[in-house]
């Protein structure tokens, strides 16, 4: 207890745990800012502006129809017509339906909580994660490569006791960052949809919905941590978490991408890790492969379809956390600590 | 006396792709005794700090057995980690954090109370400085933090590894006064060491280590005792009378060397014989002089790493006394 309180203390004073957490708030802060601004709320006004530009859009295209129409039949009687520019029977040349210019497109864009919130969670737990992951490996990887760790076993020689004392205040930290971090994210888009969109139709079960996704998204971040915290400890380094990190971003999945997309593998995403990321935020990722073309009846392409479900995701995650957590407890267990 | 720390037959063997493997220790033994200041030398290499860190767990032996204050380790370790403190190799600390941090964070793993801090920080020495972060600390003061680090806990046994280094004169000096008042207080110090005056003037007994095996042992005198051979140095008050002195004293099978002003005799139990046999003569000694062999020679000796003219000496050229066989087995033991 003494140890895990020690190292909650640890990584509280750790300069390095500090900046990243304020950095990663600030561009939670400057996304959440950016949305309010990007935004307006839908009023009488705003909607009697937008009808009116759609007529404006209809009365020119009429307008331009009318002109070409006219430059078609003078071109006809002239006898110098372009084959290319018009077509051989000038009266085809007319203005589109009224119906065809919505005054929806003239509306400026709003933020309706029910519809729009969703996607936000998933940049609020790609930033927690990321942010888990470089506090993670910082938080062992400096430990054991400035000697701390050493030093440390002196006082308490019981490794994994040790290295799970400071994985549980890394995690209890994440926490304590994450839980306030999703209250403010909840509360500030919902004074977004407020003040510049709508809070229309959110029922029960969509709020419901919404912390789910966020549950998630905590979840996320905590295992980032671990995996960050894991690959440092494994490495002795923090750099070789980051750089096993980068490693695996662009060797193992930018290569990998181009790699699959050349050998023309179908549905190449479900082999590279940010689609179960995304999967495991929304719950299901439905990849498409355009080149197999199901014909429908009505003559449509229909791409043939792949789904990755969340639960497809926590599998991969969850054998990938073991994985990699037990590798680097057996490594601290056996290793020699020079 | 208890042992307070007891190896035997110790071994730690590196295996590397490339160069095979090394027998960082091989077979080695030493025993320290309660309330004893101990050396522990040994030149560059020769394992110390390999067999300091199996000691405290940090690394696997192959083979033998340890013990800490009574308790086999390291399974024990976890018991007895509390009593002791240790510094193993150079100092190494967060480098962001000040020495008071570091120890603080120390103490609370360790559950010591707050106010220990403070006294440790007092007696390195580092009070005045003990706010400021230890990346600006000179490699004496962080060698100070260490050794204060492993006074946190009020030890009853405390290893240090090359306190030593990196400590200016004066600290070097200081460094010994608290080696000195902590043995006397009733804490027993294992101090590793190439310096050798440093652990002439405060050890007890000394361990020599030498390629991973131990070559002598002892309380330091006996160590001095069993290499010193007994060599006195005379001068008469005048030079004419050294070929009657030499006579005499060859008489009485005492090996003389003869030199222009003095005579150096070997095989010399006790100088007083020598007074007796000269003064029988009627010849006065002017000056006496048992040669003092110091622990460098022996070391120098026993470790075979006496500079050779004209040779550069590589790390691994050291020797163990009596090629294969028995080291301190053989000259009667160097007092077991
Ligand atoms: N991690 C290691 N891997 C391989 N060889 C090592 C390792 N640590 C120490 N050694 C070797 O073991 C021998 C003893 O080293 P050490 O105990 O550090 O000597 P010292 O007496 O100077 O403290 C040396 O030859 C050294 O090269
Ligand atoms: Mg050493």
């Amino acid at each position: 207890m003494s140890l895990y309180r020690t190292e909650l203390r640890r990584l509280a004073k750790r300069r390095f745990s500090r900046w990243m957490t304020v950095l990663g708030l600030l561009v939670l802060a400057t996304v959440m800012i950016g949305v309010f601004f990007s935004n307006q709320k839908i009023d009488a006004s705003a909607l009697a502006k937008a009808e009116r530009q759609a007529e404006q859009q209809y009365q020119e295209q009429v307008r331009w129809s009318e002109q070409e129409r006219l430059a078609c039949e003078r071109a006809k009687t002239d006898g110098t017509v372009d084959p290319n520019r018009f077509p051989a029977d000038c009266s085809v040349i007319t203005p589109p339906p009224r119906e065809a210019i919505e005054s929806r497109w003239f509306l400026p864009s709003t933020f309706d909580f029910r519809e729009n919130f969703g996607f936000t969670l998933l940049p609020f737990a790609a930033i927690l994660a990321l942010v888990g992951f470089v506090v993670g490996a910082s938080f062992v990887g400096a430990e054991w490569s400035t000697g701390g760790m050493m030093n440390l076993l002196l006082w308490r020689p019981k490794r994994l006791t040790v290295l799970l004392a400071k994985l549980s205040a890394l995690l209890t930290g994440v926490l304590a960052v994450a839980l306030p971090a999703a209250v403010l994210w909840f509360g500030g888009f919902w004074l977004v949809a407020v003040y510049r969109g709508s809070t229309e139709k959110v029922t029960s079960g969509v709020w419901q919905s919404f912390a789910l996704t966020g549950l998630r998204g905590i979840v996320l971040a905590l295992l980032m941590a671990t995996v960050g915290f894991a690959l440092a400890s494994l490495g002795r380094h923090t750099a070789m978490a980051l750089g096993g990190a980068i490693a695996v971003m662009v060797v193992g999945q930018f290569g990998l991408a181009i790699l699959l997309d050349m050998a023309g593998v179908r549905f190449a995403e479900a082999w590279l890790l940010p689609t179960y990321a995304v999967a495991w935020m929304q719950k299901k990722v439905t990849l498409e492969d355009w080149e197999a073309c199901n014909a429908t009846f009505t003559g449509e392409c229909r791409p043939a379809t792949f789904d990755v479900t969340w639960q497809q995701s926590s599998v991969l995650l969850g054998v990938g956390l073991v994985v990699i957590l037990g590798a680097a407890l057996w490594a601290m267990r056996r290793r020699d600590i020079s | 006396m208890p042992a307070v720390l007891e190896i035997e037959g110790l071994r730690k063997t590196y295996k590397s792709r490339r160069r095979g493997t090394r027998n960082a220790l091989d077979g080695f033994d030493m025993r320290v005794e309660a309330g004893q200041v101990h050396g522990f030398l040994g030149p560059n290499g020769s394992g110390k700090t390999t067999t300091l860190r199996t000691l405290l767990g940090l690394i696997r032996p192959n083979g033998g057995r340890m013990a800490l204050l009574g308790h086999e380790v390291p399974a024990a370790l976890p018991t007895v980690a509390g009593q002791v403190g240790a510094i193993v190799e150079s100092p190494q600390f967060f480098p962001h954090f000040s020495a008071r941090d570091t120890l603080s964070l120390l103490a609370g793993a360790g559950d010591v109370p707050a106010t220990r801090i403070d006294e440790v920080l007092e007696l390195v020495g580092l009070r005045d400085r003990a706010g400021e972060r230890v990346k600006t600390y000179s490699l004496g003061m962080k060698q100070r933090l260490a050794v204060a680090s492993a006074l946190l806990k009020n030890p009853k046994l405390l290893i240090l590894d090359e306190p030593a280094n990196g400590l200016d004169p004066g600290g070097i000096r200081e460094m010994r006064t608290l080696m000195r008042n902590l043995a006397e207080s009733g804490m027993t110090v294992v101090l590793s060491s190439h310096i050798l005056g440093e652990i002439q003037l405060i050890c007890d007994s000394v361990t020599i280590i030498s390629l991973g095996r131990r070559v002598a042992f002892g309380p330091v005198e006996q160590v001095l005792a069993q290499h010193s051979s007994g060599a006195v140095r005379v001068r008469l008050e005048a030079v004419t009378d050294l070929p009657v002195a030499t006579e005499a004293l060859t008489g009485a099978e005492i090996r003389v060397t003869g030199h222009p002003d003095h005579l150096m005799l070997t095989g010399v139990d006790k100088p007083a014989t020598v007074t007796r046999l000269l003064a029988e003569r009627g010849l006065y000694v002017s000056e006496l002089a048992p040669v003092a062999v110091d622990l460098e020679s022996v070391f120098l000796e026993l470790t075979a790493t006496a500079p050779v003219p004209g040779q550069h000496r590589q790390v691994d050229q050291s020797a163990t006394v009596g090629g294969a066989g028995q080291p301190g087995a053989t000259g009667g033991g160097w007092g077991a």
